[in-house]
């Protein structure tokens, strides 16, 4: 995050203390809310934490409509918990907010919708779309004149979605080198593995043959997270896509790699548990 | 008014009226490999640099057009009216429900599509359009008002689904009379208070022709050209209840949903008066020349007409 100045860049030990922090509050708005998907917002929040917290994001935190800010597009909308979390970390949201998540008349609406949260680029809820918006983000940044970075994040369960590689096909077509995809492979969907309901195989491969460069990472590692950012931002000649493997529910020993909690709150006894292995 | 009888077919508006709003920069126009059918190619071949094609990909367009207005831009999106409806959702989560100011344009609507038969004839699309909280729905009669409707999108703000025909058909306005549209506002092609036909699309001029017929029995029509479908002119339907007494509208489109479903939601919450309906009658089309199909399923003057009779009859006093 930054506001067009130069900041020092956070450490590797600040980011990741800004996940756990985001973390907490991914599984306490949860449970307060009795609703939500926190499975899925623990998989993505390292890679949200590196985009926001290491100032990848060109964005003016006083500003949060500033047109020539780089957007960043939640595709798997349901992951909100994670988003507002970041948007907590970054003055937008307060702790009050997060704790107003699905009730009504909140900030933090169930979806992240652009229409009801400061810095939300989108409004998110039906899956596989947001590649097709930041596609259009694209499109506009450059015929702007733009060196403006759009950053969409979407689900492996998600990119079942044909609009994906529609949008895929079209971004190399119209040689959107300011697109960047990330697919937070984590290997579980809404009913069970992404592998029982419909394996999508080798990631890296297929958005290969569509044209894109593409990062296959750990999800999880800041490390490997910041250096993937880094060389994907360096891409203009074409849309570059990072597959990061992921852990659903990760930090949180009975979510991970449990689809129970790809749409479960934690109740009080497992927020408990939640809390006490995350402090 | 008097109707210049030539002209061409209100997809030929769409082509024009992009071309005279095409020097503002945040226009841009976006297509799914239907340009030529659209007539948004006039567009392309002008300004190549402000026109992107999809290829054959709705639903990726509809959104590539929602990222585009979330970032300054005027898109205007077109396909045949079908082929919008692959899109749905997208147009409804997200174009609809952010509010995003994106006019998409579904040309080949109704069975006046004629010989590509049932699958390329919409015979739902303003139904589907019409249920859409914050968007603007429009099916224009000719070129003219087509072309002149086109323009007063660029200064509309939200969401704006507008049907074109594919066919060529006679003029209902000249250069002058199109000039008084407005998006929203009814228009009065002809006045009389015996029975009011309200039409949109093709089926202007064949309530225009029926009001002539029903001139000659004595009876004397008033025809409105409700290119605005949403949202709909209500004080123009009030004004016109009181004059006339009953109502027949006339739709190249269901009767389910429409502008005949518009009209019967409205007279049933406020003014009642009696409703006859034109339109198609909940079956899909086929082959066939125009005005075959027209024929076959009860589109033509002589079915307005005859609503316009049975209207008047129900009339109570």
């Amino acid at each position: 995050m930054n506001s067009g100045r130069e900041h020092p860049r956070a450490s590797i030990e600040e980011l990741e203390e800004m996940s756990r922090r985001c973390r907490i509050n991914i599984v306490k708005m949860t449970h307060e809310a009795g609703a939500g998907h926190p499975g899925g917002s623990l998989s993505a929040i390292d890679l949200m934490v590196g985009l926001y917290g290491h100032d990848f994001l060109r964005i003016d935190t006083d500003d949060a409509d500033w047109e020539d800010r780089d957007r960043f597009i939640m595709s798997k909308g349901h992951a909100s918990p994670a988003v507002y979390s970041i948007l907590n970390e970054i003055g937008y949201l307060s702790e009050d907010d997060l704790m107003s998540f699905r009730t009504l008349g909140s900030v933090c609406q169930g979806h992240v919708d652009m229409k009801w949260t400061k810095g939300v680029d989108f409004s998110a809820g039906s899956l596989g779309m947001g590649l097709s918006f930041g596609l259009g983000c694209s499109l506009a940044a450059k015929m702007d004149g733009s060196n403006r970075t759009i950053w969409v994040m979407v689900g492996d369960g998600e990119i079942q979605e044909g609009e994906v590689w529609e949008a895929a096909m079209a971004a190399d077509f119209h040689s959107a080198g300011n697109l960047k995809l990330i697919v937070d492979r984590n290997g579980i969907q809404n009913d069970d593995f992404v592998n029982v309901q419909m394996e999508v195989g080798d990631v890296a491969s297929k958005f290969s043959s569509f044209g894109w460069e593409v990062i296959e990472i750990d999800g999880h590692s800041m490390q490997e997270i910041l250096k993937a950012l880094d060389m994907a931002k360096s891409i203009i000649h074409a849309p570059c896509v990072i597959v990061a493997k992921t852990v659903k529910g990760k930090g949180v020993s009975f979510m991970e790699g449990n689809p129970e909690f790809h749409g479960k709150a934690p109740n009080d006894n497992e927020l408990r548990i939640a809390l006490e292995e995350l402090s | 008014m008097s109707a210049p009888s030539t002209g061409g077919a209100s997809r030929d508006g769409y082509g024009s009226g992009l071309l005279r709003i095409a020097e503002d920069p945040r226009v841009v126009v976006i297509e799914a490999d239907l340009g030529k059918s659209t007539k948004s190619c006039h567009f392309r071949t002008k300004y190549p640099s402000k026109s992107f094609s999809m290829g054959i990909a709705e639903q990726n367009m509809m959104l590539v057009a929602a990222g585009m207005a979330a970032s300054g831009k005027i898109p205007f999106a077109s396909t045949f009216a079908i082929f919008t409806e692959r899109a749905f959702e997208q147009i409804r989560n997200g174009i609809a429900r952010p509010g995003l100011t994106v006019h998409i344009c579904g040309s080949h609507g109704g069975i006046h599509t004629g010989t590509d038969g049932s699958s390329a004839q919409s015979i739902e699309d303003l139904a589907i359009y019409r249920t859409i909280p914050g968007m603007a729905v429009l099916h224009p009669c000719d070129d003219l008002s087509a072309e002149e409707l086109t323009v007063q999108l660029l200064n509309h703000d939200g969401p704006t689904y507008m049907r074109t025909a594919r066919n060529k058909i006679g003029r209902i306005y000249d250069h002058d009379s199109v000039r008084e549209l407005k998006i929203g506002r009814g228009s009065i092609i002809r006045r009389g208070n015996d029975v009011c036909i309200i039409a949109c699309g093709v089926m202007v001029s064949q309530a225009l022709v029926a009001a002539d017929e029903l001139a000659d029995s004595g009876i004397d029509a008033a025809v409105i050209d409700m290119h605005t479908l949403k949202p709909l002119d209500t004080e123009l339907v009030d004004s016109m209840a009181k004059l006339c007494g009953c109502f027949v509208t006339a739709e190249d489109h269901s009767v389910i949903g429409g502008l005949g479903g518009a009209l019967a939601e409205h007279l049933s919450t406020g003014i009642t008066a009696p409703l006859e309906m034109v339109g198609v009658r909940d079956e899909f089309g086929q082959s066939g020349e125009s005005a075959e199909l027209m024929l076959k399923m009860g589109l033509t003057s002589e079915d307005i007409k005859n609503s316009a009779l049975k209207a008047i009859s129900r009339k109570s006093g």
